[in-house]
């Protein structure tokens, strides 16, 4: 059966403009990619990625992207559910004020960060009063808090997204049949949840990785605590090493792509998780 | 374990306001228009909706009294809900929904399951125990859903239109199954046979108020409003089917279309009974000289009550009325055609 009689595909011939419009944007998005793969040292790949420096990045990057993704998820999913769940004046404000790191340029994020959180900052002299904290700045941790400032919110909108998906009415279902809140929470609400949690989670995970300006600007670049891979890549190509550079660019590209197309369905196309409710009578 | 119910009680802008008793293994069927509040009235005895005013008190423990700023969640009240939209778990295979119930109620996981699959036999799905609720038909997951509330094993038992998408086989079993049930029932149904054949008490919902109680037979023979008297407008008499013979409960034998065995249920409608001061000479399979207990006008036909020797209530016009010359207690001759009869599996 050709494309143009199938009754499935009705438009499976668009005009011609389309496909070369849409050929230009693959073209723009990928052409970089394979400017930087045809440069590439593919042979010395494993010996430069392999050099101390940029193991200690790559670890460095591991931890902090991972606790920070530890930290969105416990405390964004309370804070999806808050949103989803309750009704309360400025809800829309407090919604786009969690949003604000997705759309905000990363490098002010670091600078609201230091002037919240350094020596002087409102929280930082409250730390160091209260607990001799002296500063976050150069820590692992301020690289952690760095991470999760601009991760949380992919885990938060993906999250409130499930919860909204969730037909409440099964919540109220297990409470009927003698389920209290935990069992209502770890049984039904979190189960059906966890296609949501997973892609959230995993997403927060991928911005943290590649997070660049708000970590250099607030926790600094110091070698084996907040060097992470980008900024290793960013101080490598500066300091004129641009085969090391390329090589843990190619690594990042590699572990990125394998995220996205691993959430392919989770994220571009989700998949229902609402009971199938209406059932419709049927003559069984 | 007796429920009494004094609800007022709130969803959106509509309100419902309704009291009544229930004693214990009891069951009390809620009728009434769509969107009269019967959900609402459920979903406030089993603690879904607040109260505003009033007290519910499930075997002398009061369970809601907003003036005392009692509340007992939905999970510690004595209760199980089916709905109507079954709302079963989807992540979860239907022996689990099932036994999610008596999980929660403490239960092992064995013997738990072991009650889950026990209730899934007896609403006849132990084959589909394995399978995931999306796979199921509208009327499977009815019994499913009916199932994953009666495994509870709960004192006060709700039923929100239980049986709706049941075909009449199926339908016959559960309604056995509900029958039996020790649990206090509250059942909401548009089914007047349901009504008549499990409900000790009835009451009757619209606009958000009780407009009439009573038992099924009380409500039956004096509907106090249009709706009431069309939803029970039918007749309804119990007996012993022989192929197309039925010998009723009540002593007659009555000849009807349909060749059934075993006990059954008989339906007519009460405009198909035609009444004669002689006896008729007919093609009617059925007729039987009756005494008159009652007449009732109702707009512009009359509600004519007969109850010896066959219960029942029967449409005529004003005009038949003065023709026939019918009183109270005076008598009369009655046919109705076999192929007027409905027979169904009791």
């Amino acid at each position: 059966m050709t494309g143009r009689s199938s009754a499935k595909k009705p438009n499976s011939r668009p005009p011609i403009a389309v496909l070369v419009m849409a050929l230009i944007a693959v073209a723009v998005l990928a052409l970089p990619l394979v400017g930087l793969l045809q440069r590439t040292p593919w042979s010395s790949l494993g010996t430069t990625l392999g050099e101390t420096a940029t193991l200690e990045a790559l670890r460095v990057s591991v931890v902090v992207s991972l606790v920070a993704a530890g930290v969105s998820v416990v405390l964004g999913l309370p804070l999806a559910w808050v949103l989803a769940r309750l009704e309360f004046r400025g809800r829309a404000l407090v919604r786009a004020v969690v949003l604000l790191p997705m759309v905000l340029p990363p490098v002010v994020g670091g600078i609201a960060l230091f002037f919240a959180l350094g020596r002087r900052g409102l929280i930082g002299r409250a730390l160091h009063n209260w607990f001799e904290i002296d500063t976050l700045i150069g820590t692992t941790a301020g690289a952690v808090i760095a991470a999760a400032f601009v991760s949380m919110p992919f885990f938060v909108i993906t999250a409130e997204a499930g919860l909204r998906q969730l037909d409440p009415r099964l919540e109220s279902a297990a409470s009927t049949l003698g389920a209290g809140r935990w069992t209502v929470l770890r049984r039904i609400t979190l189960p059906l949840m966890a296609p949501s949690l997973a892609a959230g989670a995993t997403l927060a995970w991928a911005r943290a990785l590649g997070e660049f300006g708000a970590t250099i600007t607030f926790a600094g670049n110091h070698p084996g605590r907040t060097r992470t891979l980008p900024l290793a890549i960013a101080q490598a190509n500066e300091a004129g090493q641009p085969e090391a550079a390329i090589a843990m660019s190619v690594l990042l590209i590699g572990v990125s792509l394998l995220i996205l197309i691993g959430l392919r369905h989770r994220w571009i196309a989700p998949r229902q998780t609402r009971p199938p409710s209406s059932q419709e009578t049927s003559p069984s | 374990m007796s429920i009494q119910a004094d609800i007022h009680a709130a969803a959106g802008d509509f309100t419902i306001r309704a009291a009544f008793d229930s004693p214990t293994g009891s069951c009390t069927a809620i009728v009434g228009p769509n969107g009269a509040g019967k959900t609402t009235l459920v979903h406030a005895l089993a603690g879904l909706v607040p109260l505003r005013q009033g007290k519910v008190v499930l075997a002398g423990q009061v369970v809601d009294e907003p003036a005392q700023r009692i509340r007992v969640p939905p999970d510690r009240r004595p209760i199980a809900l089916h709905s109507q939209h079954n709302l079963l778990f989807p992540h979860l295979s239907v022996v689990d929904n099932v036994a999610f119930g008596p999980r929660c109620s403490g239960l092992g996981t064995r013997l738990a399951r072991q009650r889950a699959e026990e209730w899934l036999n007896k609403v006849g799905l132990a084959d589909l125990a394995d399978m995931r609720p999306a796979e199921l038909s509208g009327g499977q997951a009815q019994r499913a859903g009916l199932a994953r509330a009666a495994a509870c094993e709960p004192a006060v038992l709700l039923l929100d239109e239980s049986l709706a998408s049941l075909d009449a086989e199926t339908r016959t079993g559960v309604r056995h199954l509900l029958a039996d049930i020790d649990a206090t029932r509250v059942l909401i149904t548009h089914d007047p046979v349901e009504t008549r054949v499990l409900a000790d008490q009835l009451l009757v919902i619209e606009e958000g108020q009780v407009v009439q109680s009573g038992t099924p037979e009380e409500v039956t023979a004096d509907p106090r409003t249009p709706w009431t008297a069309g939803l029970l407008d039918v007749n309804l008499l119990t007996g012993h089917a022989t192929g197309t013979q039925v010998a009723l409960d009540c002593g007659l034998a009555l000849t009807t279309a349909t060749p059934m065995t075993g006990p059954v249920l008989v339906t007519f409608s009460p405009a198909a009974v035609t009444l004669s001061t002689a006896q008729p000479h007919t093609s009617a399979r059925n007729t039987w000289e009756a005494e008159v207990a009652r007449i009732q006008p109702e707009n512009d036909r009359v509600r004519v009550l007969l109850e010896w020797p066959l219960p029942c209530h029967v449409w005529i016009t004003p005009q038949a009325l003065g023709d026939l010359g019918l009183t109270a207690g005076s008598r009369c001759w009655a046919a109705l055609k076999a192929t007027e009869l409905t027979v169904r599996d009791a």
